[in-house]
């Protein structure tokens, strides 16, 4: 899944705050829209976004369509902000060097 | 002491990390040129050929890095808009692939820590795309090239 359809996809409270709730385990869409002061439909409109872009699954039982986190939903954003550390972490430790090797008062205050 | 980082909202990035030295020390190798040109390398065998640096509001910024061995490079500029020495600057930058990535808003704190200083730094965008653009563009673009070469020498990168 591109990071971009990730990220838009987290690109609101709502959805996020939906996600925090199946990180708590199944929900169904009642039981989602039941915190918010926005229609079922709008509810369910969020649902499909989050669904096409991955981050979370449906089954049917009966009636009902419950909802649950997809297991590698974040992946892709872990991934980049793994990198993103590593990238930082490897400036940094070049930066330690230099703070370690060069003797105080040497620079321009 | 490595460094840690927060995602608090989709259009935020917060990075801390503590330095063994104390705050005027490392603002002055965030801000002098020959020293930022010794670590803000990204991976390793990558060169700086141009760093410049003005420190004050309105003053600009240019970084321009090369990896020797392809002659693939990039370049960021970008702008201050506060400069509180040596505790507290706020700069806009992007990057130029060479077409320009997005603005990208980073306030950058150097604080006290015992004898040493916690660097904090607060990277803001203006919306979640914008987010996206940066990272999936800029950002990753060095890392990507030390992600392959770490796979290629075996080394597990999970």
């Amino acid at each position: 899944m591109p990071l971009d359809t990730t990220f838009a996809a987290l690109a609101d409270p709502t959805r996020l705050a939906i996600l925090g709730r199946l990180a708590m385990g199944e929900a169904t869409v009642n039981e989602l829209a039941a915190p918010f002061a926005i229609s079922q439909p709008a509810i369910s409109r969020h649902i499909k976004v989050l669904e096409e872009a991955g981050l979370i699954l449906r089954r049917t039982d009966g009636t009902h369509r419950p909802c649950r986190l997809a297991p590698q939903a974040l992946d892709p954003l872990d991934d980049w902000l793994r990198h993103l550390r590593d990238d930082m972490e490897r400036n940094y430790q070049r930066l330690d060097l230099l703070l370690a090797a060069t003797p105080p008062g040497k620079e321009k205050p | 002491m490595t460094l840690q980082t927060q995602h608090p909202t989709p259009t935020t990035l917060i990075v801390t990390r503590h330095f063994a030295a104390p705050p005027a020390r490392v603002w002055a190798a965030h801000m002098e040129p020959a020293l930022i040109q010794q670590w803000l390398l990204g991976p390793d065998g990558w060169t700086m050929p141009v760093c410049e640096n003005d420190p004050r509001p309105g003053g600009k910024i240019r970084y321009e890095w090369r990896e020797p061995a392809t002659g693939h490079g990039f370049s960021m500029t970008g702008t201050y808009e506060l400069v509180d020495a040596p505790h507290r600057s706020i700069h806009i930058e992007q990057m130029h692939l060479p077409d320009p990535t997005p603005e990208n808003r980073v306030e950058t704190r150097f604080d006290a820590d015992g004898t040493g200083t916690l660097l904090t730094m607060t990277m803001t965008v203006a919306d979640a795309a914008t987010m996206e653009a940066m990272i999936s563009s800029g950002m990753t673009d060095g890392m990507e090239t030390s992600y392959k070469r770490l796979e290629s020498l075996g080394f597990a990168t999970a």
